[in-house]
């Protein structure tokens, strides 16, 4: 808007925003301080905001307790591992859907988006019992499975999304110019769609890290990642807030920053590109 | 670009992404329909009782086959009717919450404010903690009627402690489960106000519009269809919510239906009444589908 | 060299019939508008001779060969995009290069192609530019750079100018005819501005809901129109069309008559009205006039008339240029 905004109407607005996304910021920026609190500290009454002895032990116990590195390094995996292997289907289907699109293409994009709407405890058990019986419980392998294919819808979406904003003249063009199929994808199509694979990466990156359904009931703690960590967590031992809470800032930290970066990505992936 | 040839690799390449997700889709639904018609448990002496070996399901003597039985006990098991409504509430309130929450808070943020990088980025974390981690932090630190925070400040105000999991526990299923979804709609409906177009804004001005009506009038329509998506969405995963009820142990009082299959299934080993279970929560999402869809789905490009 | 030919080519798109049945020879060397209306089926005859949509039925042949059923890279073809569909990742450079490329032409022979087409197109200093970087016109002749470059078989436009502002565009124009006399190359041409296709066509073919009305140089369908919608389309400002009295008059269901071949006369006319509105281009004045028992006519003055809005008028059209058209819409000769 061209004319200034009134200097108290800025304040106003400024005070009230800034109150409210503190309210709501407010609980994981309580976990963070915990964490560097001394047991004693973090149950005290009242409650010690900034003055108290701040102290990384919490993180060194969780860590030697709990081998924080190992659950993070299963959610490493499995975030990745289930993102390349849906890479390697999505992008020629949403290729294929975005540029040689039929009569049933959008019928079968709805499809897509149904089957995530599958209640996950409907398929549980048999998966959990073909996983049992196929040796994949506990399993990297099996997990990476059952996370690629329950995110590929919204990656295909997000893709399909991001290919359509390509415009076909460009690819007939090369067409035009002699390139064939493989090397219009390699050459043309795949360097326009960098940036909309890598937001696509990003997402769903953040969705395997916090999926926690799954994990928690198809892994023990071989292919354990964080979701299961924090939830060994969640009996109680007595005084164990402050660790609790460096455990959680350590589960949490990644994706708060990458979900910082990927927040475009995220309002196109989770409205399957109906706002951008 | 229409040609035969560019239709057929077009199929092929969409091939396996169908073939994939079909699979993924009919197995798991065939195989707990036909358990929900078994009397399969897993601590069952007989432990033939399953797929893997069909020629036992006929026996007389071991009585495999169930038929609707699973049914009947699942439905007419007082915790079904419970775990139903439960599923609805907290379907229903976090999207009245988000919703309602979200547009204000849309509203608040698309205003010019010092700072609003970092007002956004604080109201939007919360949609990015694992929901295990909320769950915990926020029945143990906020919530715990002795050490938690919100029970310091209610004492302080005279007000005592309230025991929120022992008293309240769907209300306090709902705080947890609503505080990781406003962020997600705020999101969504401030990015969709960001896009509102100028010249449209610059108008109503001329017009000496109002700000109520404009909102009412300009604003809200816009909105129309980002509501309805964030609306559609939720639905999908909030009717889904598990590890929140899961982590908090409240899964006796305010457990959902999957809370519910989860404690026939793996708690109770009864394999053939959680798959029963299983089969009534896909009926009840795409009953909840149909209506959205039904409802919203005009506002939809589809 | 650069002969095209069309016979019965049929587009059929689900239920819709696009294109009925085309037959058409296009000579080498030869300079062809496709014109018509919005929706006329002109783009996607074009797009049919490149390779970019099937036929439903019919045959396309380049140089007497058959090319149906050949991929556009088997055609010789090269297009030009109405919205340019420059590579955005690559150099200037690179996108010229492309096709070269893709045929497995050395290095060396790309480059010094790339130089000389660069050369042509004034396009010299900005080789190492993106597409982002460039203005309207200066993508427009990358465009037409990396067409030249592969020295095709013919060349095809399709609406090149539509996103240029206006100045530009008579720019272009004269460039692209520049660069046909240069090159010798057949040249098919898709717009609908019908100004375009005067100026610049050998011969125009004018496409109604896919259906090729008319083929002829510009004179010919300026002169003898076969058709109502030919002689509604070409000319501008339009011809005047009159039905009624008038027409039954001339032994025609509608007649017509071009602005500029009605004079105005002093005293009493064939026609006789008033002046409803004045239109001053400077050269020329286009008066509408209200005339009584006929409509609405408008009529070329010389810049230097006189008369007013409001002002009665006699106008006295030339018999010799009048045309007649049945109820159907064809002309009577």
């Amino acid at each position: 808007m061209a004319r200034a905004v009134s200097s108290r109407r800025k304040w106003a607005f400024t005070i009230l925003a800034w109150t409210l996304a503190f309210l709501i910021f407010f609980p994981i920026l309580w976990t963070i301080l915990t964490s560097f609190k001394t047991e004693g500290d973090a149950a005290a009454i009242p409650p010690k905001f900034l003055f108290f002895d701040w102290t990384f032990e919490n993180y060194g116990v969780v860590q030697e307790r709990s081998n924080y590195f190992k659950f993070a390094m299963n959610s490493v995996i499995l975030a990745l591992g289930s993102t390349f292997f849906a890479l390697i289907i999505a992008i020629p289907s949403a290729w294929g859907m975005a540029f040689s699109p039929g009569k049933r293409t959008k019928d079968l994009l709805m499809w897509m988006l149904s089957t995530k709407m599958m209640p996950p405890v409907g398929a549980l058990i048999p998966i959990y019992l073909i996983f049992r019986d196929f040796g994949l419980l506990d399993t990297r392998g099996g997990l990476i499975a059952v996370l690629m294919l329950l995110n590929l819808p919204i990656i295909i979406w997000m893709l399909y999304t991001y290919f359509k904003e390509i415009p076909a003249e460009i690819l007939e063009a090369s067409r035009m110019d002699g390139a064939s199929v493989w090397k219009e994808l390699v050459y043309v199509l795949t360097p326009m769609a960098i940036p909309g694979i890598a937001s696509t990466i990003l997402l769903n990156v953040i969705l395997a890290w916090n999926e926690a359904f799954w994990t928690l009931a198809l892994t023990t703690k071989d292919a354990a990642p964080l979701p299961q960590f924090i939830a060994s967590y969640s009996s109680p031992e007595g005084l164990f807030w402050a660790k609790l809470s460096a455990a959680s800032t350590m589960a949490i930290a990644p994706i708060l920053v990458l979900g910082w970066f990927a927040q475009k990505q995220l309002v196109r992936g989770l409205t399957f590109g109906a706002v951008k | 670009m229409a040609t035969q040839q560019s239709r057929t690799l077009g199929r092929i390449a969409v091939a396996p992404s169908v073939i994939a997700l079909f699979l993924w889709m009919i197995v798991p639904l065939a195989m707990t329909i036909w358990f929900s018609l078994l009397r399969y448990n897993l601590l069952d002496p007989n432990p033939f009782c399953s797929i893997l070996s069909p020629a036992q399901l006929f026996d007389e003597a071991n009585r495999c086959l169930a038929g609707t039985t699973n049914y009947y006990y699942f439905l007419t098991d007082p915790a079904f009717f419970k775990a139903m409504t439960n599923s609805l509430l907290i379907v229903g309130s976090v999207l009245l919450i988000s919703v309602v929450g979200g547009t204000l808070f849309a509203l608040l943020l698309d205003q010019a404010i010092i700072g609003r990088n970092i007002v956004r980025l604080m109201v939007i974390a919360p949609f990015f903690v694992m929901p295990t981690v909320a769950a915990l932090v926020w029945q143990n630190m906020l919530m715990d009627p002795i050490i938690g925070f919100i029970s310091w400040i209610t004492k302080s105000l005279g007000m005592g402690a309230v025991d929120w999991f022992t008293h309240y526990p769907k209300t306090a299923v709902v705080i947890i489960v609503a505080w990781q979804w406003l962020p997600f709609a705020t999101l969504i409906l401030l990015t969709a106000l960001q896009s509102f177009d100028e010249e449209q804004k610059e108008a109503a001005q001329m017009d000496g519009t109002p700000p109520l009506s404009f909102f009412w009038y300009m604003i809200l329509p816009h909105l129309a269809r980002p509501i309805t998506v964030v609306v559609l969405i939720e639905t999908i995963f909030l009717l889904n919510v598990f590890a929140e009820i899961y982590v908090t142990g409240t899964g006796g009082r305010a457990g959902n239906l999957p809370y519910l299959v989860y404690q026939y299934g793996l708690l109770a080993n009864d394999i053939g009444g959680a798959s029963a279970g299983g089969i009534v929560a896909v009926v009840l999402a795409n009953i909840v589908a149909f209506f959205l869809m039904r409802m919203i789905g005009k506002n939809l490009e589809g | 060299m650069g002969t095209i030919s069309l016979k019965n080519v049929r587009k059929v798109f689900g239920d819709h019939v696009i294109i009925p049945g085309a037959d058409l020879d296009i000579k080498n060397g030869e300079f062809v508008v496709f014109v018509g209306p919005s929706g006329c089926g002109k783009s996607t005859l074009l797009r049919m001779i490149a390779g970019l949509e099937d036929l439903t039925s019919g045959a396309i042949a380049i140089d007497g060969k058959d090319v149906s059923q050949a991929a556009p890279s088997e055609r010789g073809l090269a297009m030009v995009f109405q919205s340019y569909a420059l590579y955005p990742h690559m150099s200037v450079r690179n996108n010229i290069a492309f096709g070269l490329k893709m045929a497995g032409v050395p290095k060396a022979e790309i480059d010094s192609k790339v130089a000389k087409a660069a050369a042509t197109l004034n396009l010299t200093d900005y080789l190492d530019r993106k597409p982002r970087q460039l203005s309207g016109g200066q993508r427009q002749r990358v465009a037409i750079g990396r067409a030249i470059v592969r020295q095709p078989q013919a060349f095809l436009f399709d609406e090149p100018l539509s996103n240029l502002d206006a100045a530009l565009r008579v720019n272009m124009r004269v460039f692209i005819m520049q660069l046909h006399k240069d090159l010798g190359a057949t040249m098919i041409y898709v717009t609908h501005d019908q100004v375009e296709a005067m100026t610049m066509a050998d011969r125009i073919v004018v496409l109604n809901k896919g259906v090729i009305e008319q083929v002829g140089s510009p004179l010919e369908l300026y002169n003898n129109p076969d058709s109502l919608f030919v002689a509604g389309f070409i000319g501008s400002p339009k011809m005047n069309f009159v039905t009624g009295p008038e027409a039954t008059k001339q032994k025609a269901h509608t007649i017509g008559i071009r602005p500029e071949h009605i004079d105005i006369i002093e005293g009493k006319g064939t026609w006789n009205g008033k002046i409803a509105l004045a239109e001053h281009l400077g050269a020329d004045s286009f008066l509408h006039v209200d005339a009584d028992g006929v409509g609405r006519l408008v009529v070329r003055a010389s810049g230097e008339f006189r008369g007013k809005e409001g002002g009665a008028i006699a106008l006295k059209p030339d018999m010799s240029r009048l045309h007649r058209f049945d109820e159907m819409g064809g002309v009577i000769r």
